[in-house]
């Protein structure tokens, strides 16, 4: 393995990408410049590549050849790059037999390599981990004050807290580590034409760790992030992380413990109310950030997203990362956003059925097992994008006064305060976009976009056409894509389809999504295979959503606004967003910002004009503001369903928790009779968020009585909020004027 | 002044007839032509003779026999000699004379600094750049006609224009000089001080009181903003022991004593006061008052507030005092607590009673090497958690350790050196101490001998418990040595483009690790993000251990080539590290005082109200602002 790494680290620095982007005029107003995406572009060099090369080293044109990307330097015409095009590079030669010999020569060459595995190992505290924790004032403050409650002795608590951290505890073990890293290479390669990394980034990293302790924010989009996280960080030689998991993988037989083994800790989904259970966690991460003992990693996002659509971020753990700073036990914690993009991601179907209520299957091993199928499909590349280490002491330079922590014990857990509070929700909204922002996007995403507005299926030729305009437009707006250099479009968007046939067909010039076997399905079969393929389709358009999102919403209000009139557009505008505000990333507060910068971006494109009282769209701007909405019609649709749903159907006195089946069939029913299109109503996560957007906006309350938690529909403002984004009122109440 | 409430009224009669007593002496004395001299010297004969056995180190023009601009005794300073050795002249101290080979090394080392690269100072005072006096006239002639002496050349008055941080004393190397004092004022008596704040009442003038001189927080600084003549009231010729009470353990001692003296004075009758701040040399018993002061040996015998048995200041309003000397009173809030820490804004502190002690039959330094800052910090809480703290403790981090070391002096014998060697390798390598992160602490023992023993039995025994050892009390010894010769150093290494400054702190004891830590990478942080482009020297020492805390002491120096704005960068990053210091739970001051360096700060610190009442004191005692130093409020 050492070897293998080895070699992979010589051989990037022969990689230089040079991926051309076109020169199109990126608004200020976001953080991206063309530069510094190209930068980003050429900063990502490939981590797992085919496995072709028997030899530690390899010379340029070997290396071309199994690098499209390249491809340009390479003489036209090449009978060697005509055959590679397009198929999956490592097949040139077996990969067994690549890993075979690398690890035959990994054997020889650790002793060779001092060291080299230092950095796996966490630091040497004075005391085991868990014996910290578990002697930390923090806990034996907790322990006491339990036991006065709870009445029970402080050594049984004691021992409750002890059982804690035995369930919780990561037990690092390096031949686990190296079993999962060869295990792992092994799978990557069969799964993904490569893995590009930006090594900056990874230097920057390398850099913060010495530094301070640092925290690592990856997305989630798939099982594999961690697992991606820590072999990338194995590779190049990085001290591994220690993991915040879920208590479900633990389910797993044997791959809980091998997971546990490789510096995963495993925390409970829900422990609000449990005070112990809560110390004993905080006090470990606590633990581990002040004595710099290893990186931690957690999701911001709490679990993977389904819809691919990043999530609203979760605190808990954030508050618990930045408390020792607050509280001066450490110098500063560095946070660095990391973004994985799939170009095709491995659970897509089974994403899209647990939308639609099939239920999540059981993490267990026979499970993995079986999804053993999967290696026998392509899942094209994989981009991981190290972000720019964040200095919390640099966050909170001027907004947190830490001195309000100097005058009780540092041990007694309190309630932060609401200015730490903001503080740590504008960071963690923050980092989240910032996530979204180094999300690298493919020609798929933007093909899927346009699918996803032409659910009957389209002219091949117009999908290539239309596809050429998003991309100028996407660019326009900053977003990072990664685009074959020189391909013809056609060329690109037949690649991309290929690589999704599962989810689009392309049959005599036509291209649409694939519905499944329809001759034997019952109408609801029929539907529900159907909406598999949009809501997979769906969740790649998700993925460039927080590129078009604040301009889209402009469009949008711009459609809905009484007039056109500057503060009309800005009240519905405001409306929208709170509306959406569990849909999407929009910082809560962010207003004008969010504002301004939709209209700066529509602006730019010349797609609208700003005059002094009103916002004016242009000729040429209506193509792009139609775009732009029907992005966001789905979402206007679903949210429609749901408040009818209530005005129309919902039974006094629902319980919560029959919401989402009894929405569902609402939908069902729809869609089956009124011919409706808005398939995404059937999700779930839409459902919720809507729940909550309702709930936000005083249309329904929730009636705690006994254990059960029942809606209570105040019909009017349903039937008002779903006119309102239907379109058919105007936003009701006027806004504050702002400008 | 009509709206002056009826007890004040009494005040005032008994100053106006004081006064008009001293005007009758005035007037006799000019009829009688010798006598009242004689009589004045009369009453104070036993005080003179005192003075005459110890000549008072401070003279009216001090810088007769001390630097202008820079610390201390002319006569001694640290120069690299031409074989590239520091060496440090005169004959006042220990080191006096001696060659240390070792700092050139180390102090090209810490800073990056050159040898070659030097940074003179301006030679001589130049008296034309010195703005000219703007003084009262009415005032001047009234305070002629008291004769009380007085002065308005340049150099008196450029001498009193400022304390030593790091800008004033920048300022005056390079020949700069802002706004001085119009005059400097000597009174002899409390008398004399009561005749100067009545005229300065007045004429309306400011009054700046001047003690030792060696404030740190910009305190003496005039305020440019004051269109007033200001005045400087130099407090050093009040410098007599009046009288020493044996039965109580006291003496009444007038305030512009400085502390050499003092305590000079005292043990030759066999007594000591025991507060030893790091600046006795030069510093008074007023401004010890004035600024809350603490000494070295605080653990046996108190800082000043616990020294101070009796307090007399004149201010504007009329002399407070209180009217006996029990050793404890119920009275309401103390009003010494008024007069400890006024930095001079109330009044002039002209007379003290206080605590003395026989002094100690036996006195030993000691030291002990740990293997890191962490488990010397746990050490001297310990220590402090058992109350057998000795007369003194300090932890030096290692950076401090190696700065100490590089002062040690040439060893004459191959035999010294063989064991400095032996000792070495036993610590570092026998017993495994890695010598970038071995910290020591310095002690300091007082008392009986058999005493002092078994004491230093049972502070070693504490600090074997940390993976302590005893190493020697040479070590010990260079360690308090250092404090006293770190503002010399300051001048050699502003000959070579070093600037520094040190500052403290108090905290409580679970933070004091997290604020060293804290604070020392602030500050080396905030340098490189200034420009700075060697690391600092960025070090700390726990020099004072509490019941519930510890005071923490900062040495802070970088090397400024290349700095367009090297005092104002200075600033910044001391700035950023106070900053650090409040929010890691450190207070504003210790024992430094807050002057106008730190004032910004004080309401954070104190809270509206607290900053409210201490504005309301003003306000009644000193209506007119007469003594316009504008520190701390």
């Amino acid at each position: 393995m050492a070897a293998f790494a080895e070699a992979t680290r010589i051989f990037f620095r022969i990689i230089q990408t040079t991926h051309h982007l076109q020169n199109t005029a990126v608004p200020g107003g976001r953080t991206t410049s063309p530069a510094s995406l190209q930068k980003k572009m050429q900063e990502l060099a490939t981590l797992v590549t085919p496995a072709s090369q028997t030899d530690n080293t390899m010379d340029q044109d070997q290396y071309q050849r199994e690098w499209p990307a390249l491809r340009q330097t390479y003489p036209p015409g090449s009978p060697a790059l005509t055959r590679n095009a397009e198929r999956k590079h490592y097949t040139t030669r077996g990969t067994g037999q690549a890993v075979g010999s690398q690890d035959t020569t990994g054997s020889g060459n650790r002793t060779h390599v001092p060291g080299f595995h230092s950095a796996v190992r966490f630091r040497q505290l004075p005391r085991p981990l868990k014996t910290i924790v578990l002697q930390s004032e923090q806990l034996r403050y907790v322990i006491n004050q339990v036991s006065k409650e709870s009445g029970e002795a402080t050594d049984i608590v004691q021992e409750e807290a002890v059982a804690i951290v035995e369930e919780m505890a990561h037990r690092l073990q390096l031949s686990t580590i190296r079993f999962f890293a060869f295990a792992l290479s092994k799978a990557f390669k069969t799964l993904f034409r490569s893995v590009h990394v930006n090594e900056e980034g990874i230097q920057r990293l390398q850099q913060a760790i010495q530094e301070h302790p640092v925290v690592l924010l990856p997305s989630h989009r798939s099982y594999i992030d961690f697992l991606m996280m820590s072999y990338i960080l194995y590779t190049y030689d990085l001290s591994l992380p220690v993991i915040a998991a879920g208590m479900d993988f633990l389910g797993m037989k044997f791959v809980g413990e091998m997971l546990r083994m490789s510096g995963a800790f495993f925390i409970r989904r829900s422990f609000g109310g449990d005070k112990l259970y809560w110390a004993v966690f905080s006090e470990y991460v606590k633990t581990m950030l002040r004595n710099g003992y290893a990186p931690i990693e957690f999701f911001l996002e709490g679990t993977r997203s389904r819809t691919c659509k990043s999530l609203t971020p979760k605190l808990g753990l954030l508050n618990i990362v930045m408390d020792p700073f607050f509280k001066g036990e450490v110098f500063d914690v560095s946070l660095v956003p990391i973004s994985i993009s799939y170009e095709r991601v491995l659970e897509e179907t089974l994403y899209a059925r647990e939308l639609l209520g099939v239920p999540k299957p059981k993490e267990s091993t026979s499970g993995l097992l079986k999804a053993r199928r999967i290696l026998s499909e392509d899942y094209g590349s994989i981009h991981v994008y190290f972000g720019q280490p964040t200095s919390v002491r640099s966050l909170a330079q001027g907004k947190i006064n830490r001195s309000h922590y100097n005058l009780i014990p540092r041990f007694i857990p309190r309630k932060c305060s609401e200015d730490t509070q903001s503080f740590v929700n504008d960071t963690a909204y923050s980092l989240v976009r910032r996530q979204e922002e180094n999300m690298v996007l493919r020609p798929w995403v933007l093909i899927a976009t346009i699918l996803m507005q032409n659910l009957d299926g389209m002219d091949s030729e117009l999908l290539a056409e239309q596809t050429t305009w998003l991309r100028g437009l996407a660019m326009a707006f900053g977003a990072f894509l990664d685009w074959p250099d020189q391909a013809p479009i056609a060329k690109v968007v037949s690649s991309s389809l290929a690589l999704h046939h599962g989810l689009v067909c392309s049959s005599g010039g036509r291209v649409r999504l694939e519905e499944g076997p329809q001759e034997t399905a019952s109408p609801e079969e029929a539907l529900f295979n159907r909406a598999v393929g949009v809501l997979s389709c769906a969740s790649y358009r998700n993925q460039i959503l927080h590129i078009f999102l604040r301009p889209a919403l402009v469009a949008v209000a711009l459609e809905t606004a009484a007039t056109s009139r500057n503060d009309d557009v800005y009240g519905s505008f405001v409306y929208l967003r709170n509306v959406f505000s569990n849909e999407f990333i929009l910082c809560p507060g962010a207003d004008v910002q969010d504002f301004e910068e939709g209209c700066y971006l529509l602006m730019k494109c010349g797609a609208v004009q700003m005059l002094t009282q009103d916002i004016v769209v242009t000729e040429r701007g209506q193509s792009i503001l139609s775009f732009l909405s029907g992005m966001l019609e789905p979402f206007l649709q679903g949210y429609q369903v749901v408040c009818r749903y209530f005005c129309e159907e919902a039974s006094e006195g629902l319980m919560e928790k029959e919401y989402v089946p009894a929405v569902r069939s609402f939908a069902v029913k729809r869609i089956l009779s009124d011919g409706l299109k808005c398939y995404e109503a059937l999700s779930s996560d839409l459902q919720k968020n809507a729940l909550a957007a309702l709930l936000r906006l005083n249309a329904l309350r929730k009636v705690k009585a006994a254990d059960q938690v029942s809606l209570k529909v105040n019909k009017m403002a349903a039937k008002a909020v779903e006119d309102t984004l239907g379109g058919k009122v105007p936003v009701q109440k006027p806004v504050l004027a702002r400008l | 002044m009509a709206s002056n409430c009826n007890s004040s009224e009494s005040e005032r009669q008994r100053i106006a007839q004081q006064r008009l007593k001293i005007i009758a002496g005035h007037l006799q004395k000019e009829e009688d032509g010798e006598l009242p001299r004689i009589f004045a010297n009369d009453c104070k004969a036993e005080a003179t003779d005192r003075r005459s056995s110890s000549a008072s180190t401070m003279p009216k023009r001090r810088q007769e026999i001390m630097k202008w601009n820079g610390w201390g005794y002319s006569d001694s300073r640290f120069l690299f000699n031409k074989k590239g050795q520091a060496e440090f002249t005169g004959k006042r101290y220990r080191l006096s004379g001696m060659i240390m080979p070792s700092l050139k090394d180390w102090f090209e080392g810490t800073f990056g600094a050159n040898l070659q690269h030097k940074t003179p100072a301006v030679p001589s005072l130049n008296s034309s750049d010195v703005q000219p006096p703007s003084l009262n006239e009415a005032f001047v002639q009234d305070l002629k006609a008291s004769s009380i002496p007085c002065s308005n050349e340049a150099e008196d008055r450029v001498f009193r224009a400022h304390g030593h941080c790091l800008h004033e004393i920048f300022a005056l190397r390079e020949g700069r000089f802002g706004r001085v004092p119009d005059m400097v004022v000597w009174p002899n008596s409390h008398d004399d001080v009561v005749k100067i704040v009545e005229l300065a009442s007045k004429h309306n003038v400011c009054l700046i009181p001047y003690g030792g001189g060696t404030s740190v927080s910009s305190a003496l600084e005039c305020p440019p903003e004051e269109v007033r003549s200001i005045v400087s009231l130099d407090t050093s010729q009040m410098n007599r022991i009046l009288w020493i009470d044996e039965k109580n353990l006291t003496a009444h001692v007038e305030a512009g004593i400085i502390g050499q003296d003092l305590e000079r004075a005292l043990n030759e009758s066999g007594y000591c006061t025991g507060h030893e701040p790091d600046s006795m040399e030069f510093s008074s018993l007023g401004g010890w008052v004035a600024t809350r002061a603490s000494g070295m040996k605080k653990n046996i015998y108190g800082n000043i507030e616990d020294l101070v048995i009796h307090l007399k200041m004149v201010t504007p309003r009329g002399v407070i005092e209180k009217s006996c000397q029990g050793p404890r009173m119920s009275t309401g809030p103390d009003i010494h607590h008024f007069i400890l820490g006024s930095e001079g804004t109330l009044g002039v502190v002209t007379e003290v009673t206080m605590k003395i002690r026989p002094i100690p039959e036996y006195q030993k330094y000691g030291s002990v090497v740990f293997p890191n800052f962490e488990q010397g910090v746990a050490c001297l809480r310990e220590v402090a958690k058992q109350r057998c703290a000795p007369a003194s403790i300090r932890l030096m981090d290692n950076a401090q350790f190696q700065f100490g070391h590089a002062l040690k002096p040439q060893v004459s014998s191959i035999f010294t050196s063989f064991l400095d060697g032996l000792k070495k390798f036993y610590i570092t390598k026998f017993k495994g101490f890695d010598p970038h992160c071995l910290c020591v602490a310095t002690l300091l023992f007082e008392g009986d001998r058999e005493r002092v023993l078994q004491h230093e039995k049972r502070v070693y025994d504490i600090a074997a418990k940390f993976g302590g050892l005893a190493a020697g009390e040479d070590n010990g010894q260079r360690g308090y040595m250092l404090t006293f010769v770190i503002a010399y150093l300051r001048d050699l290494g502003m000959d070579y483009y070093v600037m520094g400054e040190s500052f403290e702190t108090s905290v409580p004891w679970d933070r004091v690790l997290d604020l060293c830590r804290n604070v020392k990478e602030r500050i080396v942080r905030e340098c490189k993000e200034k420009g700075v482009q060697f690391s600092p020297l960025s070090t700390c020492r726990v020099t004072q251990t509490y019941d519930a805390g510890a005071c923490v002491y900062f040495y802070f120096a970088f090397n400024y080539r290349g700095l367009a704005d090297p005092v104002h960068v200075y600033e910044q990053v001391e700035h950023a590290a106070r900053e650090e210091i409040l929010a890691n739970g450190g207070s504003l001051s210790h024992h430094h005082g807050v002057g106008k360096l730190r004032k910004q700060w004080m309401k954070e610190s104190i809270s509206n109200v607290g900053l409210g009442m201490l504005k309301s004191v003003k306000d009644f005692v000193d209506p007119d602002n007469i003594f316009g130093n504008r520190n701390l409020l």
